[in-house]
């Protein structure tokens, strides 16, 4: 039971290797972002999920609540910041994906490689 | 001053942070220019004050806001991240000076203000790496750097920039992931952020199977960011169809930095900690190093666009960096140390040459510089230069690093023999690649030699920086006391923690 009972890893590690695998095999650029976003996401969950205590509530403090249980608020701060950062990424990677369509007019990694590879040929 | 002095670490991130919304601003692409270049002075400025602190006093702690750590954050330098400030601050500003002649080939005027924020971000980054104590602010601080490092590269004129910035961009998110992964493993077991109290509280931990496991994806994510290989396919070409100027900046300090943060956290958090650790990392890291070393060599020699070439050459010179390092001993971290040191000045200087080779020849391939070293003497020279110091001949900083990378292998009983063959085969493919561009631009003659009369030397605006970065090669070469003595004193440091 201890194996299933560890379940909220499970789906981080689950996310986390789905995610992985759009961003290897997928060649369409927009899916390969969400693959990387998803990889994230599980991320995200591992550090969530790590600071739950059972039955644990919000961390406020008042002279009633001294006796509470509370969760960990500092992984809760953190993947703030990841995801701060993981937005970031994703909405550049975007920016990247438009002027990738603007210069080349597809999104379609083989095309952009077949097209690329041609121009080295011509330039040599 | 001296009321300043403690805050200098904080300075150090806090001058760029600051200055880059401030270039944006600017009316003219001239003025961002002159902040950026005003702000990655200072921080040179501020470095070279830390280096002098840190070699009066010993480690410099600054905690953040008065708040002691392991509760608040703490910011701190040691010789480790003092010398290389130094190559991070010094790159970023010789770019810097360089930049504007070169800017105005590749970057639209109106852009500019932007790139030069983008470049300050990439600054303040890159030193926050540096001065922190914290391994979660290591994580922001390199994604910071990271997100402006893509933004730079992909500023190139060239429209397959847009492809080798995805890559970076997927493969760089995916290395700086697995270090959170790795992180989030540690806080787990020890519920610390700050990397002392993390060497401390995981000696109390009973299970170190996580530890294991979240060295590995600490390792292998700083591996990717750091371009070690065969993790470096994104490197050579990024540092290609970026414009000239962030090669030089990039090449001379960006894989260097996730080296350091592979290198610091291994040994102060893991090494005294896990049983055996100093083999595992050395059995890892030495196969994929000497692999580096011949392989990147071998493409470098058959590679006729001229960027390309160097970013290969990169490759195999972190090849050389880790394989000081995977040696695991005093001599071996100090050979790492320096290489770090005088790669950069050798492979800034290289880039800086290209750059100004750049503003005459449309493109930086071997076919296109038949003879133009005789219309531009010392933009070649400047190459020459440093390629001699990228192959390690004596009197260049170049050799100062092989030599002690030579006499770190030879502690290393059965396998000296063949390392030190691995380094001077390595040497000797770096003459051949570098002796190919050298002797076509001196002796080239027949189809592409260079006969338009509209080639001529680079400006002096751009000449300047490229030859003291020159004659740093030369200085380094014959009085290396300075980084010599840091690197020994961070080899110190970091055998310290060994078990």
């Amino acid at each position: 039971m201890e194996f299933l009972g560890l379940y909220n890893y499970w789906i981080a590690v689950v996310l986390l290797m789905s995610g992985f695998y759009a961003v290897i095999a997928k060649r369409n650029l927009v899916k390969k972002l969400i693959g990387l976003s998803l990889f994230q996401a599980a991320v995200f969950l591992l550090y969530i999920t790590m600071g739950k205590v059972e039955g644990g509530t919000a961390p406020i403090f008042t002279s009633a609540s001294a006796e509470q249980i509370f969760s960990n608020p500092l992984p809760q701060v953190l993947i703030l910041t990841a995801i701060v950062v993981g937005i970031s990424t994703t909405a550049l990677g975007l920016a990247i994906v438009v002027r990738t369509k603007e210069e080349y007019s597809t999104i379609e990694e083989d095309e952009i490689q077949q097209m690329d590879c041609q121009e080295n040929v011509a330039s040599e | 001053m001296s009321s300043w002095t403690p805050h200098l670490p904080a300075l150090q991130v806090v001058v760029p942070l600051m200055t880059a919304p401030l270039a944006v601003l600017m009316p003219d692409r001239r003025l961002s220019w002159a902040l950026a270049t005003a702000a990655s002075l200072c921080a040179l400025a501020i470095a070279i004050v830390l280096v002098g602190e840190v070699r009066d006093q010993g480690n410099i702690v600054y905690e953040m806001g008065l708040w002691a750590p392991p509760y608040g954050i703490a910011l701190g330098v040691d010789a480790m991240s003092a010398l290389l400030l130094l190559v991070v601050t010094g790159a970023s500003s010789f770019a810097l000076l360089a930049a504007p002649t070169s800017l105005s080939h590749e970057v639209g005027h109106e852009r500019q203000s932007y790139f030069y924020a983008a470049w300050l971000l990439a600054l303040a980054g890159l030193s926050g790496i540096l001065v922190t104590a914290d391994a979660f602010n290591i994580f922001v601080f390199m994604e910071i750097s990271s997100l402006s490092a893509y933004i730079l590269i992909a500023g190139g004129p060239d429209r397959r920039a847009l492809p080798a910035v995805f890559k970076y961009l997927v493969m760089g998110t995916i290395g700086a992931t697995f270090y959170l992964i790795g992180v989030g493993l540690v806080y787990m077991m020890t519920g610390t952020l700050n990397l002392a109290d993390m060497e401390l509280r995981l000696a109390d931990v009973g299970d170190v199977k996580p530890i294991l496991v979240a060295a590995g994806f600490i390792t292998v994510g700083l591996a990717l960011k750091a371009a070690i290989f065969p993790l470096h396919v994104w490197l050579p070409n990024a540092y290609t169809f970026a414009p000239n100027v962030v090669t030089v900046f990039l090449a001379a300090c960006a894989t260097k930095i996730s080296i350091y943060v592979l290198i610091r956290f291994d040994f102060f958090v893991f090494q005294g900690n896990l049983t055996a650790h100093d083999w595992q990392f050395s059995y890892f890291l030495m196969p994929l190093a000497v692999l580096g070393i011949l392989v990147a060599s071998t493409v470098a020699i058959f590679e006729s666009n001229l960027k390309r070439l160097l970013a290969w050459s990169s490759v195999a010179q972190i090849g050389y960096i880790m394989l000081g390092a995977s040696l695991v001993s005093a001599a071996g971290l100090t050979a790492s140390m320096l290489h770090m040191f005088n790669h950069a000045l050798a492979k800034g200087t290289a880039f800086l040459a290209l750059s100004c080779l750049a503003l005459s020849v449309s493109r930086l391939d071997i076919k296109n510089i038949g003879g133009v070293a005789r219309r531009m003497p010392w933009t070649m020279a400047a190459f020459v230069v440093g390629g001699l110091s990228l192959i390690g001949v004596p009197g260049t900083a170049g050799f100062i690093s092989k030599w002690y990378l030579i006499s770190a292998t030879l502690d290393m009983g059965n396998l000296a023999p063949a390392l030190i063959a691995v380094i001077l085969l390595g040497s000797v493919m770096a003459v051949v690649y570098v002796w190919r561009v050298v002797e076509i631009a001196y002796f080239g003659q027949g189809a592409g030699t260079i006969t338009d009369d509209y080639i001529q030397e680079a400006p002096l605006a751009i000449l300047i920086p490229t030859w003291i970065a020159v004659l740093l090669n030369i200085w380094f070469g014959l009085t290396p006391a300075l980084p010599v003595e840091l690197s020994t004193s961070a080899a110190e440091l970091l055998m310290e923690h060994l078990r």
